[in-house]
C-alpha cells in the first residue's frame, strides 16, 4: 500500500527549513502549518482599526503575511474573469504592487462564493497564488513574475460550477494543489521554481473544498502533505507524491483537518482524533466525537483544547485526549471564515463583520472584546475569511476592503 | 584612409544601431518565448527569464508585446499581459511616456486577436482613463465581447436620465450591441415597460426547436459514458430499447426565453436517466462559430457527429454562456446532438433536467439558421 521513498538530504533541508522563513509571517490558509495560531501571535482584547485598505474587487481568500508585506487575492468584472494579487505594507496598509491578469478557466460560482476563494502560500520568498478558475501564478515579494498556469486549460474538465476554494500549502520545493472536483479530480505537486508539474495524483470524483494540511512524524522529520476527501486521509510524499499511508473514512470536503503535537484532528461525521504510525501504516484512530461538529469550519487547537464552531455559530471547546466537550458558548454568527487563536484567545469574525474575541480560560468560554467593522452597506459586503495573525496585528478582509486590527 | 575615417566618423551610430537592432531582436525572441509556453507549463524554465527581459525593456516594447498578443495559448497571453501590466506600473510610477498613440491604434484595428486588442484598451486604462474613456463609445459595436461592454453601458446610464421616445430609442441602441446577460436583461425589461417587445430566443440565437427521445439508463450515472442509439445514428423514425420501456424521437419546441429545454416535461421526472435532443442548423456559408451551452446535468455535445465536449458534474449550478465550444459551421444543414444525464440526487434542488444551447460567434453575437423552421 505504502510507497515510502526517502527524501533527498537538501529536499529534506529544504523542506524543513522553508516552510516559513520569518518567525512572524502568517504564510498560508489557517497560518503556519495551517494550524490556525502562531506561537508568537497575540489577539488584542479589544480589538480597534489600526488602518484600512480598498481592495479591487471580490473575495473571501485569507490575507497572508511575509516579511512585513500583506498579500490578497480579489476577482473583479463583470464574471470576476480579472484576478488581482495585491501586496500592502503590514505597516500601515499600503499599496506596493498589484498585479492583474485575465482568468482562463471558468468564473461561474455560487453567488456568495467568489473566485478568489483560495488563500495564497509563502515560502517566505515566493508567493504562490490560486483562483477558483485554476488560474495560479508565482511572484517574488517585489511582484515579479516568476511563473503562471492555467489549469483548466491543461485540464478542460476541471472546476466546480458553485467554485472552486483549496488553498496550496508549499513543502520545500513543492507547491500542493487539490484541484478536486465531480469530473477532473486530481492533486497537484507542482516545482515551486517553475510551476511544473512534479507529480498529478488522481483524486475522488466528488467536489472538495477542503485544503493540504502539512503534517510531520517528529520535528526532525519532513511536513508531508495530508489531502482529505470523501474517501478519508490521504498522506503523500510532497516531492515524489508518493502515498504513504491512508486513512479510509469519509471525511468532511469542507472543514479542513488540524494537526497539533502530530495527532491529527479529521472533520467527518464528527471529528476523529488520528495517530499515525511510523512506518506509514495507516494511523490509530484515538478517538471520535460527534458531539464536535465543524460544519463547514475548520477546527484549531489552542492550550490542549480542540475548538470549533458548528452551524449555529457555537464554539465548542473539547478535550483534545477524549474529544469530550469541556463547554459550549454561542457567539454571534453565522460565520463563513474560520477561527483563529494565540494563547488564551479565540478570534471569531462573523460573515456580517463582528469581529469577537474569546477569553478561553473562562469556565464557559467567554466573549471579552468585539469589534464591528465598517462593512459597505452598498455592495452586501461580507466577511467570508479567516483572519490572519502577526506579532500582535489581525488581518481580515472582506469583498471590498482590508483591515488591519490592533490593540 | 578617407574611407576608414568616415566610417569611423559614423562608427557610435553604426554601434547604436547595432545595438538597438540587438535590442529589438533580443526582445521579439523573448516575446517569442512567452507566446510559445505550452500546455502543463512546457517552456516555463525560459518564459521567466524572457518575462523579465520583457519588462526591461520598457515601453517602447509595448507595441510588439500587444503584437505577440493572442498568437500562443491564453495562459502565453497572461505572461504577456503581466508583462504589459508592469510596464506600463514602472512607467507611471517613473513618470515616463508610454507610446499610447500606438496603444490607441492598435485598439482601433480590429484584425487584431481579441485577446491583445483587449489587453491594449486594459493597458489604456490603466494608463490614461480619460483617454481611455473618450474611446469607448467607439467600441459599441467591437467584435470583442467585454469590449462592447463599457460602450453599451454608457448608453444604458443615458437612457436612464431620459423618457418616452428618447428613453425608447436609447435602449433600441443598446439592445442592438447588447451581447451580455445581465445588461440584456436590464435592457429588455426597460424596453417591455416602454411597450416594445423583444424576441430573447432571436437575440441570443437560442435552438429552440428539437427532437428528443428517453429515457435511457443512467443508474449509477453510467449513462455518461454509456454509447446509446442516437450517438451511433440518428433516425427521426427509429424507435428504441429505452429505460424500462421503448422509446421514440418526438418533437418538442422550448417555451422558455432563455431557451431551456426541460426534459421533465416531454419525458416526465425521472431519476438516474439520460435523454437526448437532437436539431438541425442551416448555415449559408462554412464559418467558425461558438456553440454556448448552460446546464446543471451531465451533458454531451456532438456537431455534425464530432463531439465537441462532454462533462460529468450534477447540480452544481447552471448559468447562460456556462461552456463555449468553439466549433466550424459546415455550409447548409448541420446536425447538433446534445446528451443530457439525470442522477440519483433527491433533493428539491436536483429536480433539472435541463439545458440551454445557442449558436452565436465569438462576440455573443446570435447567428441565426437560414431555416427558420429547422427542427
Amino acid at each position: 500500500m505504502s510507497h515510502f521513498r526517502p527524501l533527498s538530504t537538501l529536499a529534506l533541508a529544504l523542506a524543513t527549513l522553508t516552510i516559513s522563513s520569518f518567525a512572524s509571517d502568517w504564510p498560508q490558509f489557517r497560518g503556519p502549518d495551517s494550524t490556525g495560531t502562531a506561537a508568537d501571535a497575540k489577539i488584542p482584547d479589544q480589538p480597534k482599526i489600526d488602518w484600512s485598505a480598498p481592495l479591487p474587487g471580490r473575495g473571501l481568500s485569507s490575507p497572508i503575511v511575509v516579511a512585513g508585506k500583506v498579500f490578497v487575492t480579489c476577482a473583479s468584472g463583470p464574471k470576476q474573469e480579472r484576478l488581482h494579487l495585491i501586496c500592502f505594507n503590514a505597516a500601515d496598509g499600503a499599496r506596493i504592487w498589484e498585479r492583474e491578469f485575465q482568468a482562463t478557466g471558468r468564473t461561474m460560482t455560487q453567488g456568495k462564493n467568489s473566485v478568489a476563494a483560495c488563500t495564497p502560500c509563502s515560502d517566505g520568498r515566493r508567493i504562490f497564488a490560486i483562483w477558483s478558475s485554476n488560474d495560479m501564478a508565482s511572484f517574488d515579494l517585489d511582484g515579479n513574475l516568476l511563473w503562471v498556469r492555467g489549469l483548466t486549460v491543461d485540464y478542460p474538465n476541471a472546476s466546480n460550477s458553485l467554485g472552486m476554494a483549496s488553498s496550496p500549502i508549499v513543502i520545500g520545493e513543492t507547491v500542493v494543489t487539490m484541484i478536486e472536483n465531480d469530473s477532473e479530480s486530481y492533486a497537484l505537486g507542482l516545482d515551486a521554481n517553475t510551476g511544473r508539474n512534479m507529480w498529478k495524483l488522481e483524486r475522488p470524483k466528488a467536489a472538495n473544498w477542503t485544503s493540504p494540511v502539512p503534517w510531520r512524524a517528529d520535528a526532525k522529520s519532513p511536513p508531508v502533505a495530508l489531502l482529505q476527501s470523501t474517501k478519508g486521509l490521504l498522506a503523500v510524499d510532497a516531492t515524489s507524491g508518493s502515498r504513504l499511508w491512508e486513512f479510509a473514512q469519509a471525511a468532511s470536503t469542507t472543514s479542513s483537518s488540524v494537526v497539533a503535537s502530530g495527532v491529527i484532528y479529521a472533520p467527518g461525521n464528527g471529528v476523529t482524533a488520528l495517530s499515525p504510525n511510523a512506518n506509514n501504516a495507516p494511523p490509530a484512530e484515538l478517538w471520535r466525537s460527534k458531539q464536535i461538529n465543524p460544519n463547514t469550519i475548520s477546527p484549531l487547537v489552542l492550550d490542549g483544547r480542540l475548538f470549533s464552531i458548528n452551524g449555529a455559530g457555537v464554539v465548542v471547546s473539547a478535550d483534545t485526549k477524549t474529544g469530550n466537550p469541556q463547554w459550549k458558548l454561542r457567539l454571534a454568527g453565522p460565520f463563513s471564515g474560520s477561527p483563529v487563536g494565540a494563547g488564551t484567545r479565540l478570534l471569531a469574525v462573523n460573515e456580517k463583520g463582528l469581529a469577537q474575541v474569546v477569553d478561553i480560560t473562562a469556565p464557559s468560554g467567554a466573549v471579552i472584546g468585539t469589534l464591528q467593522l465598517p462593512l459597505s452597506g452598498e455592495k452586501r459586503d461580507l466577511v467570508l475569511c479567516t483572519p490572519a495573525l502577526e506579532g500582535g496585528h489581525i488581518f481580515v478582509r472582506s469583498d471590498s476592503a482590508l483591515w488591519r486590527l490592533g490593540e | 584612409m578617407r574611407f576608414i575615417l568616415t566610417r569611423m566618423k559614423h562608427f557610435p551610430a553604426i554601434l547604436l544601431f547595432a545595438s538597438l537592432a540587438n535590442l529589438h531582436g533580443a526582445l521579439t525572441d523573448s516575446l517569442n518565448t512567452l507566446a510559445a509556453v505550452g500546455r502543463e507549463g512546457a517552456g516555463n524554465e525560459a518564459a521567466g527569464a524572457a518575462w523579465k527581459d520583457v519588462v526591461k525593456a520598457g515601453p517602447s516594447g509595448l507595441p510588439a508585446l500587444l503584437a505577440e498578443t493572442g498568437k500562443g495559448s491564453a495562459v502565453a497571453d497572461n505572461w504577456l499581459r503581466l508583462a504589459g501590466d508592469v510596464i506600463v506600473d514602472d512607467a507611471l510610477r517613473a513618470k515616463q511616456p508610454l507610446p499610447l498613440a500606438e496603444v490607441e491604434a492598435f485598439i482601433a484595428d480590429t484584425t487584431h486577436a481579441a485577446a491583445a486588442r483587449q489587453l491594449a484598451f486594459d493597458l489604456l486604462q490603466e494608463a490614461d482613463r480619460a483617454r481611455a474613456d473618450a474611446l469607448q463609445p467607439s467600441l459599441i459595436q467591437d467584435p470583442v465581447q467585454e469590449l462592447r461592454r463599457g460602450a453599451v453601458q454608457r448608453v444604458i446610464d443615458s437612457a436612464k436620465t431620459q423618457t418616452g421616445d428618447g428613453a425608447k430609442a436609447c435602449y433600441l441602441r443598446a439592445l442592438d450591441a447588447v451581447r451580455d446577460e445581465d445588461q440584456t436583461k436590464f435592457v429588455t425589461s426597460e424596453l417591455r415597460k416602454l411597450g416594445v417587445p423583444v424576441d430573447l430566443p432571436r437575440h441570443f440565437g437560442f435552438l429552440m426547436k428539437w427532437n428528443v427521445i428517453g429515457p435511457f439508463d443512467n443508474t449509477d450515472r453510467k449513462g455518461f459514458d454509456a454509447v446509446f442509439p442516437p450517438e451511433k445514428e440518428i433516425r427521426l423514425d427509429a424507435a428504441y430499447d429505452g429505460k424500462g420501456q421503448q422509446v421514440k424521437w418526438a418533437p418538442f419546441e422550448s417555451a422558455d426565453e432563455y431557451g431551456k429545454l426541460d426534459f421533465n416535461k416531454p419525458l416526465g421526472m425521472q431519476k438516474e436517466v439520460t435523454a437526448y435532443a437532437v436539431t438541425t442548423f442551416d448555415s449559408p456559408v462554412e464559418r467558425d462559430a461558438e456553440l454556448r451551452l448552460g446546464g446543471k446535468n451531465a451533458w454531451k455535445v456532438w456537431l455534425n457527429g464530432d463531439l465537441l465536449f462532454g462533462r460529468d458534474e450534477y447540480h452544481r449550478g447552471q448559468q447562460m454562456d456556462q461552456y463555449k465550444l468553439k466549433c466550424r459551421l459546415k455550409k447548409g444543414e448541420n446536425t447538433i446532438l446534445v446528451k443530457c444525464c439525470q442522477n440519483e440526487q433527491k433533493e428539491n434542488w436536483t429536480v433539472e433536467w435541463e439545458f440551454q444551447l445557442r449558436m452565436c460567434d465569438s462576440a455573443g453575437t446570435a447567428i441565426l439558421s437560414a431555416k427558420a423552421d429547422t427542427k
